[in-house]
């Protein structure tokens, strides 16, 4: 059977878990001998306010995606499966598109001479387009467009196997709908939530492609400070230090997020 | 459920607004793919094949293109069978480690897709594959496997493994009962993560920013390249294209699953 699992293995080891502990190693070495220097910088100065706006960014994505999918899941869940299966289509055609061709599309739609401005300015409710693409508003955009349905999915997967009948039963009880919904419906749901928030906010903290393009270069995130030091400054300690702190950040959110919810199910949706 | 309470209607124009901002990017890109200005206004002035023959015309394009396609099939056809391998193995392992394997090849699934990338680029400036495409294809692998692994993982959960155990007990050995029996009717699942492979590796863009180059530069890579400098129209039309091709992939293995439903 090992040697089943040989090949799999040797991939993964050799490309993924053989540079990991390299790069652990390597934040902690300096001209041969052991530093803690890399870790310092990490909590200090730049690197603490880009891991602070990495935070910040992740956390307002999250919300807006919860807020948004949270009730596209519980239409789909409530309605005939023809209904629904037209609804999940919605969510996951996006799904299925390029997240390069979704971000191309946000700067299409966003940037000054594009349509919502153009939209704006012939509805007389401003005179100067606004600076919508190449800050954090685009950012936030583009990154709850494409994280969405990695909310809506697991969402919906936990919606559907609640009982319809239980609702019935507290709403017989004389239960308002809003009661019933906040008393019965929502606690059955909160596995889903969690799947959802765990999901979407990893994503959120190693994104790379949608902040650098529409982040106009001046909010810079995590991903894009440990691409900076190995492309440009060609640094692998301070890139090494910045992904140990990110990579400890995923994995407890991982580990304290499979308390509630098994991983597999978590993951699954990605 | 059969009255709509004004409760009810709102909820419903509420997810027709979300779904409808989830709709529109790619519903924009199409039209302006097919614009005949540089000028990328909405409605287009007018219509033209002018940014399609921009890409087919390019060289350098058709290469990247070229580059992607030979990547994404090969990294679909090395995963898919080292990964059903994988599935089979953790799935039948009588060992207690297997749990803790199965999590080091669900690994590339949760490190953040950047640190992978700085990782992948470490190992291949020392082994000397930056820019050649035999590395490009491993890294798509490696991203790919997780996929497979959870995708036919969770068909053999369901498949009832006696059935293999009858024919081995008839005589077969392994190999051959797995390849006559079980596989056959785990095959949805073996096409579907194939199918996930290949549209990963398409759409992969991080790793390749690192990893690929000179003349094996992927699609993505030079579209990403491309962006950070001007919207070059030419980007629509490849956009429209990729996301036709996802389409068709992803219907095909909705469609076969049902034919395989519709069978059992």
């Amino acid at each position: 059977m090992l040697l089943l699992l040989t090949p799999a293995l040797v991939v993964i080891v050799a490309l993924l878990v053989v540079p990991l502990a390299w790069l652990a190693w390597q934040s902690i070495r300096q001209d041969g001998g052991f530093t803690l220097a890399n870790y310092q910088r990490v909590f200090t100065g730049t690197y603490l306010d880009t891991f602070l706006l990495t935070f910040k960014l992740s956390f307002i994505v999250t919300g807006v995606t919860v807020l948004l999918g949270y009730p596209v899941a519980y239409l789909a869940a409530s309605v005939s499966s023809r209904w629904s299966a037209l609804i999940l289509g919605m969510v996951i055609l996006p799904f299925w598109t390029s997240v390069l061709v979704r971000t191309y599309a946000w700067l299409v739609l966003l940037q000054r001479t594009g349509v919502f401005n153009k939209a704006l300015l012939a509805t007389g409710l401003i005179e100067q387009p606004l600076q919508l693409a190449y800050n954090p508003f685009g950012t936030i955009v583009a990154m709850v467009h494409i994280l969405l349905p990695f909310m809506v999915l697991p969402l919906y997967s936990a919606m559907q196997k609640i009982p319809p009948n239980l609702s019935q039963a507290g709403a017989s009880l004389g239960g308002s709908p809003f009661y019933v919904f906040t008393r019965v419906f929502l606690p059955l749901s909160l596995s889903g939530v969690m799947a959802g928030v765990t999901l979407v906010f990893v994503l959120c903290l190693g994104f790379y492609i949608t902040p650098e393009l529409m982040g106009g270069g001046k909010s810079i995130m995590v991903s894009m400070v440990v691409s900076r030091n190995v492309e440009i400054y060609n640094s692998w300690g301070a890139a090494s230090a910045v992904s140990v702190a990110l990579l400890v950040c995923v994995f407890a959110i991982f580990y304290a997020a499979s308390r509630i919810v098994p991983l597999e199910k978590t993951l699954s949706a990605k | 459920m059969n009255k709509l309470s004004f409760g009810r209607i709102c909820l419903i124009a509420g997810v027709a607004l979300i779904l409808a901002f989830l709709m529109l990017p790619v519903l924009i890109v199409v039209p302006l793919s097919f614009s005949d200005t540089r000028f990328l206004t909405f409605p287009p002035p007018g219509y033209s094949l002018r940014w399609y023959y921009a890409f087919f015309g390019n060289p350098t394009w058709l290469a990247a293109a070229r580059t992607t396609l030979i990547a994404s099939t090969s990294a679909a056809l090395i995963a898919t069978p080292i990964g059903v391998a994988a599935a089979y193995a953790i799935q039948h392992g009588t060992l207690s480690v297997m749990r803790y394997l199965r999590m080091v090849l669900m690994l590339p699934l949760m490190v953040p897709i950047i640190i992978v990338a700085v990782g992948v680029f470490f190992v291949f400036t020392k082994t000397g594959m930056v820019n050649t495409l035999p590395g490009l294809i491993l890294a798509d692998t490696m991203l790919g496997l997780p996929y497979v692994l959870i995708s036919v993982g969770a068909d053999l959960r369901t498949f009832d493994h006696t059935q293999e155990m009858v024919a081995r007990s008839l005589g077969m050995n392994r190999v051959r009962s797995f390849l006559a029996v079980t596989l056959p009717q785990i095959r949805s699942s073996v096409i579907s993560a194939a199918v996930f492979v290949f549209i990963q590796a398409l759409d992969e863009t991080v790793v390749a920013l690192f990893i690929s180059g000179g003349e094996n530069q992927t699609l993505t890579r030079r579209m990403f390249v491309t962006l950070r400098d001007e919207i070059d129209p030419t980007i629509a039309a490849i956009s429209t294209m990729l996301t036709a091709l996802t389409l068709c992939l992803v219907l095909s293995v909705v469609v076969s699953r049902r034919s395989v439903a519709a069978r059992a």
